[in-house]
């Protein structure tokens, strides 16, 4: 039988409708919806079949972990929906969602219970109006700090767990360890004592609960991956304390079975104590990977709640996930701003550290972009919303984190490989240890092999391994995104710290990408100033960029600027224009001939200037020659140290540029380029990169990110550099919020230095394991007698992954060599 | 005699373990296609991935739905290395991860430290 609402499959016991004996319901809902209007489901037409409304459920299944695409002027709504019991739900609640007005798109899923609403300017009510008019609840998901906290409650709760374990263990572990040793401490009455056998069989029973209580979870964890066909820790755990435990107590009920008194000894302790520290080990271990991902909750704990906007002409304060795109916000000194935005009107200082790791606060005015959950400092400002919820900057630098930090590095596949071997040979090792100390073995053999393939089993230790990488990944991709460095993959980290050549597209990237006045130098009558006003008075009304910069150059000195009585621009060549009633003409050497300038005098000077990579432009005064006045890309200001410290990295830069040879190797030679590769046309600069490849060298480009995808796609590694919101982050591999060279130089040294914790994460995990097991399996008892006791290899196993992740987290206290020197 | 007996045993008892933790197989599923042509099946997480097997069609959406019933911080995280997709799976809710196969193969799906494991094969 079908449900005629959902078109699912239900069985006799399904619920009916009366009057309807043929159709039976998933659920209550279907069969009011159904009750309700019976002939929306039913049709005559055919004859026992009945005809159905279906709705795909999933139209277009995003990516788990893909950015949410910034869509135009639609927005996104999550919003979590309680009350569903079928996937005909999802199909009602799709359809009300779809039928309000605004809406593009609504998917539901019933899985997460959430739907995902592609809105264009609905307000949040109307959406959950119509959910609850179809007869569930909705709410808007503010999903980052939820799960975050149930996770850190779960965590808790866990390590909580986890010390009242131990303490009940290490407890019962002090008079059990004291009891075990009668040759060892006084006052323990003599061994096959009737006084003595009453204590061991006392400690059979009270280790029991250390064993099956503090214990539990070995033996759960063991069990649950028994089923899946698979071992862990647990594993080797579990079997350790659980064969020291059993051939204690055989012992000691049984003696018979042991002819050799030696034979009859009992090793509770080993059960007690390897108990008592594997679990603090454990506790201890959560503590430290919480603080792994520290840098991803200051992330998700600084979005701003509530926002302030203007709405019908007043202030109010409204919830952050009611804000829309257009919405007019008021932010006051010393708040947050709530969402990305552009200012409208006043002004401000703003601490953007948080996102871009730049430390000074960047001014603001009416037309800057603002960036959500950065601070405002000084002044009052308003601004218009452009991004909001899951589109914010923020928003999306947090899924980029969580889904690298999700990521594997190529390193950790090797290891991969390693840990699905890992504890079954250790298990078999522990089999070939007994066989072996049972044969070849002195008197007592048996005790000796029990006791090394115990300590075999115990010392083993597959977490350490297992931590080694991701723990350091979590941390160095945190850290990465506290200082403005976005990482999009643990691949990108792992071949960031291989790099050898780092190339540059200059435009943009080692200079500001605009023009700016270099040099104003008077070659006849009219003095510097007076042919900088003039010039600049005559490019008041144009348009081009070389025009501007000499606008903005003549507002800089102070000088004060006239109305153009007439303006004439001969593209590509220069302008004419009259001021003050002089005449002027701007332009090339050509122009000034076309105009009946004479102007031989200013080419060597044109010449020198061209040397030093800036673009001369010859200015004639009614008639004659007035100077020349020079603009060039300026320089970043940090430019020079970053490559600086390229260089001391040992790495080689090159700089890309479309620029003449000329200039681009003026620009070189400032900043100190090892590399000039110029004169490259902007589709040539994949092959340029695909070059520098062919001569084996592990290539980084760094770039805008717009012009240049197809080389960052190219290169090894792709840096794509930003300024404010408009960051491509889509298009690099490592994403530079701030748009500075000293980002390179900071990823750069945060790969180095999260790999080389990586490689001594491992390198102390494989040792570790490498060198233990053969010595607890007894490699060194033919040579020197040495025997390592299993409370010892315990400890080693409870310690080495707090190890592992302790250094890790040693990773949250590196600091940018370049942001040191600025602070200093 | 014992000594051939501890041997003997102990040489069966190796054989086991290779058999049963590397050469035999755990549970296979094939994944169900819903109304909207997703393939879908629902994993339970507790010390492994129950079934640790998904056969599914490629070239066609696949829904995996991640139900974590344990608070071990081994498994809480999920990782599709070949797909490029993670997922954080808190402890008692579903998460579904989706991702489309285009290319027929074996792939690897394990917690963020390699341990617990499962593959998705694409047909």
């Amino acid at each position: 039988m079908r449900d005629p609402v959902c078109e699912m499959e239900v069985g006799a016991e399904s619920l009916t409708a009366d009057g309807y004996p043929d159709v039976g319901f998933c659920s209550e809902h279907c069969r009011s919806a159904f009750v309700a209007d019976p002939d929306k489901y039913l049709t005559d037409d055919h004859e026992g079949e009945l005809q159905i409304e279906t709705i795909d459920v999933v139209k277009e299944p995003a990516l788990v972990g893909a950015p949410a695409a910034a869509s135009g002027s639609s927005e996104t709504v999550h919003l979590a929906i309680a009350g569903m019991t079928c996937s005909s739900c999802v199909a009602t609640i799709e359809k009300v969602l779809a039928a309000t007005p605004g809406v593009i798109d609504a998917r539901v899923n019933f899985a997460s219970e959430e739907a995902t609403i592609e809105v264009n300017d609905v307000a949040i009510d109307a959406l959950t109006a119509a959910v609850a008019g179809a007869g569930y609840t909705a709410r808007v998901v503010d999903d980052d700090v939820d799960d975050g906290d149930a996770e850190a409650e779960a965590r808790e709760k866990l390590y909580r767990t986890l010390l009242r374990k131990f303490w009940f263990a290490a407890i019962v572990s002090l008079p059990v360890a004291y009891f075990s040793y009668p040759e060892l401490f006084p006052g323990i009455p003599a061994k096959g004592s009737t006084a003595l056998n009453l204590i061991w069989g006392a400690m059979a029973l009270l280790t029991l609960p250390v064993m099956l209580w503090s214990g539990g979870q070995f033996y759960t964890g063991a069990w649950s991956a028994f089923k899946h066909r698979s071992a862990n820790m647990y594993t080797l755990i579990a079997t350790g304390i659980t064969a020291a435990w059993l051939y204690s107590t055989t012992a000691l009920l049984f003696p018979g079975l042991f002819p050799e008194e030696r034979l009859r000894d009992v090793f509770f302790d080993v059960t007690a104590v390897v108990t008592a520290l594997v679990v603090l080990g454990m506790a201890l271990e959560i503590r430290a990977r919480a603080k792994t991902s520290e840098a991803l909750k200051k992330l998700i704990g600084m979005q701003a709640k509530t926002a302030r906007v203007v709405r019908d002409g007043e202030e109010v304060d409204i919830p952050i996930e009611a804000v829309v795109v257009g919405d007019i916000i008021v932010v006051r000194p010393g708040e947050k701003i709530p969402v990305d935005g552009l200012v409208v009107s006043g002004a401000s200082a703003v601490d953007e550290s948080m996102v871009t790791g730049e430390p000074i606060p960047t001014e603001k005015t009416a037309g800057d972009s603002v960036i959500g959950s950065t601070i405002n400092k000084s002044g009052s400002f308003r601004f218009e919303a452009t991004r909001v919820g899951k589109d914010t900057m923020l928003s999306q630098i947090i899924q980029m984190v969580r889904d690298a930090q999700g990521s594997k590095a190529p390193i950790q596949r090797t290891v991969d490989k390693v840990a699905g071997y890992f504890v079954p040979a250790v298990m078999i090792v522990g089999v070939l240890t007994f066989m072996t100390w049972y044969t070849f073995g002195p008197n007592p053999a048996l005790l000796y092999a029990v006791i090394t393939t115990v300590t075999v089993l115990v010392i083993a230790c597959p977490c350490a391994l297992g931590l080694a990488t991701p723990t350091s990944l979590m941390v160095g991709i945190g850290k990465g995104a506290e200082n403005g460095i976005l990482i999009k993959s643990g691949d990108a980290l792992e071949t960031a710290h291989r790099i050898t050549t780092v190339v540059l597209d200059k435009t943009g990237t080692v200079t500001m990408g605009k023009p700016s006045l270099t040099d104003v130098i008077a070659l006849g009558s009219v003095d510097e100033d007076s042919l900088l006003t003039l010039a600049a008075s005559a490019e008041k009304v144009s348009e081009h960029p070389l025009g501007e910069a000499i606008v903005i150059g003549a507002k800089d000195r102070g000088l004060t600027l006239s109305e153009p009585e007439t303006f004439l621009a001969t593209p590509g060549h220069g302008i004419e224009g009259t001021v003050d009633g002089r005449l002027i003409v701007l332009g090339n050497l050509k122009y000034m001939t076309d105009k009946g300038v004479a102007a031989g005098a200013a080419e060597s000077v044109i010449e020198r200037l061209a040397d030093e990579g800036k673009t001369a432009m010859v200015i004639g005064v009614d008639g004659e020659l007035g100077g020349i006045i020079a603009v060039a890309d300026t320089i970043k200001e940090d430019s020079l140290a970053a490559i600086r410290r390229m260089h001391e990295l040992g790495l080689e830069v090159a700089m890309l540029t479309g620029d003449n040879v000329r200039t681009a190797q003026a620009i070189g030679a400032k900043v100190g380029i090892d590399r000039i590769l110029a004169e490259v046309l902007p589709e040539d600069k994949a092959n340029e990169v695909k070059k520098l490849q062919a001569e084996g060298k592990v290539v980084a480009m760094v770039g805008d990110g717009i012009n240049d995808a197809p080389a960052l796609a190219q290169a090894d590694v792709g840096l794509a550099m930003g300024t404010g919101t408009d960051v491509a982050m889509e298009s690099g591999d490592i994403t530079l919020v701030k748009g500075s060279l000293t980002g390179v130089v900071t990823a750069i040294e945060l790969s180095q230095a999260t790999m080389r914790n990586i490689y001594q994460n491992l390198f102390g995990a494989f040792a570790y394991n490498t060198l233990g097991i053969p010595i607890a399996a007894g490699v060194f008892f033919p040579f020197f007698g040495l025997l390592l006791s299993p409370l010892l290899a315990g400890a080693a196993m409870a310690f080495s992954s707090v190890t592992v992740v302790t250094n890790a987290n040693r990773l949250r206290r590196w600091q940018p060599t370049l942001m040191k020197e600025t602070v200093r | 005699m014992n000594v051939v007996l501890v041997n003997v045993g102990g040489l069966a008892l190796i054989a086991l373990i290779v058999w049963y933790f590397w050469l035999s197989s755990g549970s296979t599923t094939t994944a169900a296609v819903t109304v909207g042509g997703v393939q879908e099946t629902r994993i339970v997480v507790k010390g492994g991935y129950s079934p640790d097997t998904i056969r599914v069609e490629a070239g066609r959406p696949v829904r995996l739905i991640f139900d974590r019933q344990e608070v071990s911080p081994c498994s809480e995280r999920v990782v599709f290395d070949a797909f490029g997709v993670s997922a954080e799976l808190p402890t008692g809710n579903e998460v579904p991860v989706e991702f489309t196969p285009t290319e027929p193969g074996e792939y690897e799906f394990a917690c963020q430290m390699g341990m617990l494991r499962g593959k998705v094969i694409v047909s």
